[in-house]
């Protein structure tokens, strides 16, 4: 199964990559361009062929290395 | 005193610490290289500075879970003290073993500069040769030293007397001014609730040498040779 893992920095939590991303768009000339937040797409190729039990693995993944879950969430969509 | 330095892959900043420990206890530190497992016979273990894995994922999450960080919190158990600096307070966090994380910059700058460190308690082993209240000045050079935890997190280190050092101004001011990175409440370094670990972004193992600019680090060494010596 593919598991695709998306990381954020929590709601709260300062992104002045994303704030740096918003600020050069409005000099491109988007002009209604809000907030930008800023994460990271990790994809990982697992051996398991059960969905649930995918989701479970990549989650405790997540949890464990590939999110620091003090400033940031995670999202896990599982594929075939 | 029995120091040892933990270097990982992209750690640059261990002779410096190698310097500064020596300076301190007149012998030369234990090397330590990541893979190694056992850390007994050390009184002080150092996580120095750099981008060790090349700050892959997030800076210190992979040195997090190298084989030599279950040896470090063994360390940690005993009851034995480690010192980790700017890439090593991140790895300390990452690793759990010191709350919060280090995020960019609130500038998004790399900084290089000099900063004032105000010394919040001096009844630690890190800080037994300064005095309350002290500043003393300190090389940073960093990209991901702000320092965030939540406001409960926050008090608590506040409540409990565990904030190390503050960023500000030369009067001792810890101002928004002094705080270039944009650290939670101007924190630049952080002890475990037994004192014994201390993380902290700023190098103060670069002024230890009247040829570095200044001395104005090295009573954190002294302090601790004196306070470990066996």
């Amino acid at each position: 199964m593919k598991a695709t893992v998306t990381v954020m920095l929590k709601a709260g939590v300062l992104d002045p990559q994303g704030k740096a991303i918003s600020q050069a768009l409005h000099n491109l000339g988007f002009a209604g361009v809000g907030e930008v937040r800023a994460g990271k797409v990790i994809e990982l190729d697992l051996a398991e062929t059960d969905p649930g039990a995918a989701r479970a693995q990549a989650e405790d993944m997540a949890r464990r290395l590939l999110a620091n879950t003090v400033i940031e969430s995670f999202r896990v969509e599982i594929a075939a | 005193m029995k120091a040892g330095i933990v270097i990982f892959p992209g750690i640059n900043r261990e002779r410096d610490m190698a310097i500064a420990l020596e300076g301190a206890t007149g012998r030369k530190p234990r090397m330590v290289w990541h893979r190694e497992t056992d850390l007994s016979g050390l009184d002080l273990v150092v996580i120095p500075g750099g981008f060790s894995y090349g700050d892959y994922l997030r800076c210190g999450a992979m040195a997090a879970q190298s084989p030599v960080m279950g040896a470090i919190r063994a360390h940690a158990v005993r009851g034995g003290h480690i010192l980790g600096v700017c890439n090593g307070f991140q790895i300390l966090t990452e690793a759990g073993l010191l709350p919060g994380a280090l995020l960019r910059n609130a500038s998004l700058r790399f900084l290089s500069s000099d900063c004032w460190l105000r010394v919040e308690r001096a009844d630690t082993a890190f800080t037994r040769h300064y005095r309350q209240g002290a500043v003393f000045r300190s090389p940073m050079a960093h990209g991901d030293g702000n320092y965030f935890a939540d406001d409960a997190t926050l008090d608590r280190l506040e409540g409990e007397g565990l904030v190390a050092f503050r960023y500000a101004l030369p009067s001792g001011e810890a101002s928004p001014a002094a705080n270039r990175n944009g650290s939670a409440r101007n924190i630049a370094g952080i002890y475990s609730p037994n004192l014994r670990i201390l993380g902290l972004m700023p190098h103060p193992e670069d002024l230890v040498d009247p040829l570095m600019g200044g001395i104005d680090g090295k009573p954190l060494f002294d302090g601790l040779a004196a306070a470990l010596a066996a």
